[in-house]
């Protein structure tokens, strides 16, 4: 029964979705919903990577953006041509700082392993960081400088690979996998609350890094124009098959007005098209990693292994006794998570066709994914599918619906009123304040979510 | 002493050690706020940075209030005169926020964790509420005298090639903050509601049997926390200046100091505000001019010499957080282990 219930839930859930789809794209424009259509499977993949570590495991990781970032560095490394100028200025010195860093981090890594706790251990990392740190400075600053001098305006760092831009969602998806083994080693283990304050802290470490390193990714220069998996608009718009594919779409359309407003009606029809095919294309590519990563999170939970890290998250201890390496497990997940976060990171780029380490805020890149989870249902995989979509159009959405609300609101107000124009300026900030509500009365009144857990039990049970 | 070493002192001071203490004194009241509700509630409050935000922005809006009706108190910012009415207010807020959201999870006895989201909750709520209200754009609401020690008149004075400039926003601070560590180090040890508090907070059973109303203690927790906030919020706005974001950024830097000084433990927080504030401030401090006045000549310092770049301050606090936690995870003072 219960689970009739539940893909009962789920289908009303998704259908009205799709409604709210239907209704923005006859309302607003096509385009738009597929823009939010995209950006909203990007959120759910987010999303989903949270609940593997919340929802499977209990990691309260407050780290997503710095995840999704680095996937977005990958996006930058992968596709961008190789900037050979900069590699002939800097690269050696680079490699020399780089090596010199791992060799100072494996000491640190060795004493530390070698020694005991107290001050014998303190006064030897500490004899290896200062006059190491100093060391790495002397070859790296020269290194960065003059990486950053050449041809600052256009390039100005060591540039990427040059490879197709599909590679770095896999390469997103180990970079981020890499810092949060690299975190996970530290910070796992802590208390959860704890936990969330150190991985909050190096998701901002991360979006510094990447804002002030310009020889690795350029910074708040951003890098721009990157390349698609998918065809460009323009050329799309010489294409004959193209048109002619348009033409016969419109037939109906076209075929009722006369012979000289055909041209011009055709092109501004080919020009529309042009623009809602792009983002079809991206939606195939996005709809495919989704469904991938969706099938694989619930046929992971659904194994021994997610019966395993199920029992380790309601009840560490006894998993404990029962034989289970609980770091272990806390740190796989950790890592499998935050890859999930990676690779939505770099699709986020790929989708942009830029990076700007400017516009990653952790109340949109971090928080906003916790409250698709909590929302959607921690430990539903769907549930987690159907928040990430849910939330943002909310997100998206309450902009428009809240100044419209205000409008009509204040509409018996002087057009100059101070008061009225103030709101009308600040009624988009309302969303966030939504998202709180929505988080807080989801986690009062229905705390499973839309779509909560299933827990699969034995019959007779 | 040479000159040449006066100055270097008269550097130092004008760049590290002044701003050091402002700034720390800030971080300080806010770290204890922190700690205060991590003791008597249980779990890392998330919304606290909003919580600043909002008094200082109702300590604004206050400003504004008596500005307009010309109300003033020269050489000293209206702000302060406006800081009661902006307590009171953001009082009332802490407590309707308690009262809708957290007491429902104290009594169902929910886990720390379950805590921290419903935290994130009200952040959110709370941002939502100080944008709407007030924008994202950058306020000025400091009036009144700008400097106590004007750099120019300080080198008139002694004659020195370095000044040496005062905030009055700054020894406002620093004044205010000693005033009301004392007085809540006077509240918590000399008063039977501050007794009650710490008993709560050391061990919460013990104190329950000994028929100390938890929710009273709650209730003066958040009290006190709101007061805090609202203040360390305003002397953030008028020696920086009010920038809704700057809050939120604000949050890694107060826990990094609660976790440093212990959590839980006031005493704690105050070391750590100040830790986690000169860390900062000397790692990302350019020493070059610095060097200059005390090495030898010939041997001046030709980068620089900065440690770290200014944007990376997060990482200051956030790698001091990591080596306390893997050095002594209960802090300097002995809080509440991890």
């Amino acid at each position: 029964m219960i689970d009739i219930n539940n893909s009962l839930r789920a289908i009303i859930s998704f259908s009205v979705i799709a409604l709210l789809f239907v209704v923005i794209g006859t309302v607003q424009s096509w385009s738009v919903a597929l823009t939010i259509f995209n950006l909203g499977i990007i959120s759910a993949i987010m999303a989903l990577g949270v609940n593997i570590q919340w929802g499977y495991a209990g990691l309260f990781n407050v780290g997503t953006m710095g995840f999704a970032a680095l996937g977005g560095v990958a996006a930058v490394l992968v596709s961008q041509p190789p900037v050979p100028e900069a590699w002939t200025a800097g690269g050696w010195r680079l490699a020399v700082s780089i090596a010199l860093f791992i060799a100072i981090i494996s000491m640190v890594v060795i004493v530390y392993k070698k020694t005991t706790k107290g001050l014998i251990r303190n006064i030897s990392i500490t004899a290896i960081i200062v006059p190491g740190y100093f060391v790495f400075r002397f070859f790296f600053d020269p290194a960065s400088s003059a990486i950053e001098s050449v041809n600052p305006a256009v390039t100005g760092f060591l540039g990427g690979l040059g490879l197709p831009i599909l590679f770095s969602w896999i390469v997103g998806g180990f970079f981020a996998a890499g810092a949060a083994w690299l975190v996970g080693k530290v910070s796992l283990g802590l208390r959860s609350d704890y936990l969330a304050i150190a991985t909050l802290g190096i998701s901002e470490i991360i979006i510094a890094f990447i804002k002030n390193e310009d020889w690795l990714t350029r910074g708040v220069k951003n890098v721009t124009g990157l390349n698609r998996p998918v065809p460009y608009e323009i050329e799309l718009q010489k294409n004959d098959a193209f048109i002619g594919w348009v033409e016969w779409l419109n037939e109906s359309a076209l075929s009722a007005i006369s012979a000289d407003k055909h041209t011009a009606l055709l092109h501004q029809m080919v020009i529309e098209h042009s623009g809602i095919f792009v983002k079809l294309c991206y939606s195939g590519l996005f709809i495919a990693v989704l469904i991938t990563i969706l099938m694989l999170s619930v046929k992971a939970l659904d194994s021994p292994w997610g019966r395993m890290m199920r029992a380790i998250r309601d009840n560490e201890i006894s998993a404990g006794a029962m034989g289970k390496n609980v770091t272990g497990r806390h740190l796989q997940v950790f890592i499998l998570g935050s890859a999930v976060v990676g690779i939505a990171g770099a699709m986020l780029v790929t989708l942009d066709g830029q990076l700007t380490p400017g516009t990653y805020h952790p109340l949109r890149y971090t928080f906003l994914i916790w409250v698709m989870v909590i929302v959607g249902g921690s430990g539903n995989n769907l549930g987690s599918v159907l928040g990430g979509f849910l939330i943002w159009l909310v997100w998206i959405e309450a902009e428009p619906v809240g100044v419209w609300a205000i409008d009509q609101l204040t509409s018996w107000m002087d057009g100059s009123n101070p008061i009225r124009l103030h709101l009308m300026e600040t009624a988009q900030h309302m969303r966030v304040f939504i998202m709180g509500l929505v988080l807080l009365l989801v986690m009062r009144f229905h705390p499973e979510g839309l779509l909560p857990e299933v827990v699969k039990r034995e019959e007779g049970e | 002493m040479t000159p040449d070493l006066l100055n270097a002192l008269v550097l130092i001071t004008n760049y590290v050690i002044v701003p050091g203490l402002a700034y720390g004194s800030q971080l300080a009241l806010g770290a204890l706020g922190i700690t205060l509700i991590y003791g008597t509630l249980r779990f890392a409050n998330f919304a606290h940075g909003e919580t600043m935000a909002f008094g200082a922005m109702m300590a604004i809006l206050f400003t504004w209030w008596l500005q307009s009706m010309g109300i003033s108190i020269q050489p000293l910012p209206t702000a302060l005169l406006a800081l009661p009415l902006a307590i009171a207010a953001t009082i009332a807020f802490a407590l309707f926020t308690d009262k809708a959201v957290y007491k429902f999870y104290r009594k169902k006895r929910s886990t720390s964790a379950v805590f921290v989201i419903a935290s994130i909750g009200v952040m959110f709520m709370m941002n939502g509420i100080v944008r709407f209200i007030i924008g994202t754009n950058d306020r000025n609401f400091a009036d009144g005298e700008r400097y106590i020690i004007m750099a120019r008149d300080f080198k008139n004075m002694t004659g020195l090639d370095e000044g040496l400039g005062i905030k009055v926003s700054q020894g406002i601070t620093v004044v205010v903050a000693v005033i009301l560590v004392g007085a809540l180090f006077l509240f918590l040890q000399k008063t039977r509601a501050g007794k009650a508090m710490r008993a709560f907070s050391d061990n919460e059973d013990l104190a329950l049997l000994s028929g100390i109303n938890p929710e009273r203690v709650v209730l003066i927790a958040w009290v006190i926390t709101a007061t805090l906030a609202t203040i360390a919020g305003t002397l953030y706005g008028l020696d920086k200046s009010f920038k809704p974001f700057t809050f939120f950024q604000l949050l890694l830097p107060l826990f990094a100091a609660a976790i440093v000084g212990g959590i839980g433990k006031p005493i704690g927080a105050i070391a750590g505000g100040f830790i986690i504030a000169f860390s900062e401030v000397t790692v990302t401090y350019a020493y070059k001019k610095f060097l200059t006045y005390i090495v030898p000549e010939g041997m001046e310092p030709n980068g620089l010499v900065q440690l770290l770049s200014t944007d990376y301050k997060f990482a200051v606090s956030f790698i001091i957080l990591v080596v306390v936690l893997l050095v002594r995870p209960t802090g300097i003072m002995k809080g509440g282990s991890v």
